[in-house]
């Protein structure tokens, strides 16, 4: 598939995320208007044709979804009830956190998972190799706001030296540069060692099982035969191609980001993308969380196409088009 | 000519059905064995311990945060509430096994239809039902649930549908690999040249034989949704008359440092039923796998 047919179903993709959203709202029980006049606290027919006019929802269906489509490409993602604020703006102010607090954890168990991975794969049948599977079994079966609980007991209670909750220390209010970032990275602490124990589970496990087949194959046996050092043959050879099922799902985790780390920053009152959908959740909130559903989607949809473009990377077999 | 001219190197070998087969593999397998006494512990605990146990875990029946281990009435204290912990967990797991379940029987069904279709068709089918499961693919899950629990009221029916509609995509993908990968084999010719019908082909020849790995998968599927289910729970979106494990935990979210019993315990309980669920997955995949029966 060339980039330009890959472009355009990405196209294809958000129009239909888009529709899927226009519809959610419009399948959902109750009247958009008279939601909107109960959430400002009551009115009357006339209050609410108002409302109707104000959105556009006197037109008809197709009409409506053409203005939403066109408001939505220029980034317009409707007001929020309880900030009075554009979504857009409101999705811009968290991103950043959210982001920085995936990235974090994503980064760690890329690198750590992959070399536990590549150990335990290196003695199948040794006690590391077990540790290592046990550790990725439970790690996948703990819930992931459970093991975020479970450190704040330990590092709040047993023993108190992180901060278990927010993003700055409300002494260090007003604080920048140095002592704002070291703030931060201390509060970043707790939160990025959930998540990464959540991804470390599954790296190191895809990461074994990788390179298990890898390392089995002949042309790994024909680089031994050359008396290729072994550190070469491992991580040269045999590592290059195992990552690749390590990328997909790095791909799809990294465009899942927001989505994963709803439950993490909630544990931690993280001021993130996860922590807006919820409290727009509670306070019926549905411009802020059908804005955050849509930019979602949308960095999911740049998350698969960088996918594709770095498999072209790491892959130079598939750089030649099909 | 007697019996004693038998070539006598060739031993006896049991021939046994292939789940009489499966069975002897999955024995094999410690942990596997571990996970299923613990999972039907586990059921049989949610099954019977309420009404034995008889205490309405909605009811305040002692002060705030009882500490657990001090009175023999309050065996694991009481939460924030005073709601006895016990009484929650006993019941706690029947919402959180029921909608795992559920979830994962929408999962199996929306997946394999989508994917024999796709797959056993081809053609334009297979590229507007792929185009499908890549949409929803694309919908972050955990988002997306919380917006249909949101905009629907959150009862056991929406939270069930919204995690199978969140889920189906990976069993989707797996079950029209399968049918490509079986489509072309001689027996399913030798079938469509006997007069089988689409739907024969499909659910009586096919299907069958793609059974096994899909097994597998929809065991994985039910620890992936009884975990979403927690998730849900434990952010206030679920029914809110049915007390759940993961509901616990959110309920008590305010209080870990005062109360971490009331949060602790409820999450061992998830922990441990995702984990035997995925110990007999484990299980099931080596024993449905033909490549391990040779061993």
């Amino acid at each position: 598939m060339t980039i330009v047919r890959r472009l355009l179903v990405a196209l294809g993709l958000m129009v239909a995320v888009l529709a899927i959203n226009f519809t959610l709202i419009h399948a959902a029980p109750g009247d958009p208007a008279s939601v909107i006049a109960g959430e400002m606290g009551g009115g009357d027919q006339a209050v609410i044709d108002s409302i109707k006019k104000a959105y556009g929802l006197d037109k008809p269906l197709p009409e409506q979804f053409i203005a939403y489509l066109s408001k939505s490409v220029r980034g317009d993602l409707g007001m929020s009830y309880t900030y009075n604020k554009p979504v857009s703006s409101l999705i811009a102010e968290r991103i950043g956190p959210t982001i920085l607090l995936v990235m974090t954890a994503l980064l760690t168990a890329i690198i750590v998972g992959t070399l536990l991975g590549v150990l335990a794969s290196l003695k199948p049948k040794s006690l590391r190799s077990a540790v290592v599977t046990v550790f990725s079994l439970a790690g996948l079966a703990m819930p992931v706001f459970w093991t975020g609980i479970l450190l704040v007991i330990l590092f709040g209670k047993v023993w108190p030296v992180m901060p278990i909750a927010g993003m700055y220390d409300v002494r260090n209010y007003g604080a920048t540069g140095w002592a704002a970032a070291l703030d931060a990275l201390h509060h970043l602490v707790l939160p990025a060692l959930t998540l990464t124990l959540v991804y470390l589970a599954q790296y190191s496990r895809l990461a074994r099982a990788s390179m298990l087949e890898v390392l089995g194959s002949d042309y790994v046996r024909t680089a031994r035969a050359k008396g290729l050092h072994e550190a070469v043959v491992v991580f040269k050879h045999a590592l290059r191609n195992a990552l690749m099922p390590l990328v997909t799902v790095a791909g799809l985790q990294f465009g899942n980001l927001i989505s994963g780390a709803v439950l993490v920053e909630t544990v931690f009152s993280w001021p993130g993308l996860g922590t807006l959908a919820l409290d727009a959740i509670l306070g019926r909130d549905y411009p802020t969380l059908l804005g955050v559903l849509t930019f979602s989607s949308l960095f999911v949809i740049a998350a698969n196409l960088l996918t594709d473009v770095s498999y072209r990377w790491i892959d130079p077999r598939l750089r030649t088009t099909r | 000519m007697t019996d004693q001219a038998l070539p006598p190197q060739a031993p006896l070998v049991p021939v046994l059905s292939p789940a009489h087969e499966a069975w002897r593999v999955f024995r094999g397998n410690k942990a596997a064995i571990w996970g299923l006494v613990v999972l039907l512990l586990i059921m049989l605990v949610m099954l019977c311990g309420p009404r034995l146990y008889g205490v309405d875990p909605f009811a305040i029946v002692a002060p705030p945060f009882s500490e657990p281990f001090q009175n023999p009435q309050l065996w694991l204290g009481s939460d924030y509430l005073g709601r006895d912990i016990l009484a929650g967990l006993l019941i706690g797991g029947r919402a959180t096994l029921l909608v795992g379940v559920s979830a994962a029987a929408i999962t199996v069904v929306i997946g394999i239809t989508v994917g024999a279709l796709a797959g056993y068709f081809g053609g334009w089918i297979d590229a507007w039902l792929s185009r499908l499961t890549e949409l929803f693919q694309v919908l972050p899950a955990l988002l997306f649930a919380m917006v249909l629990v949101t905009l629907f009221q959150p009862s056991l029916g929406v939270v069930i549908c919204a995690i199978g509609m969140v889920s189906w995509t990976s069993t989707a993908r797996l079950t029209r690999a399968e049918f490509i990968r079986l489509r072309s084999l001689e027996y399913v010719h030798a079938a469509r040249t006997m007069g089988a019908g689409d739907w024969h082909l499909i659910w009586r020849e096919i299907l069958p034989n793609a059974m096994a790995p899909l097994i597998v998968s929809a065991t994985l599927v039910v620890g992936v949704a009884i975990l979403f289910e927690a998730g849900l729970s434990f952010l206030g979106l679920s029914d809110p008359n049915v007390m759940s494990w993961g509901m616990m935990i959110g309920a008590n979210r305010r209080h870990i440092l005062e109360c971490w019993w009331a949060v602790t315990l409820p999450g061992a309980a998830i922990f441990l039923t995702v984990l035997s669920v995925s110990l007999v997955g484990d299980g099931l995949n080596d024993a449905l796998n033909p490549k391990m029966h040779l061993r």
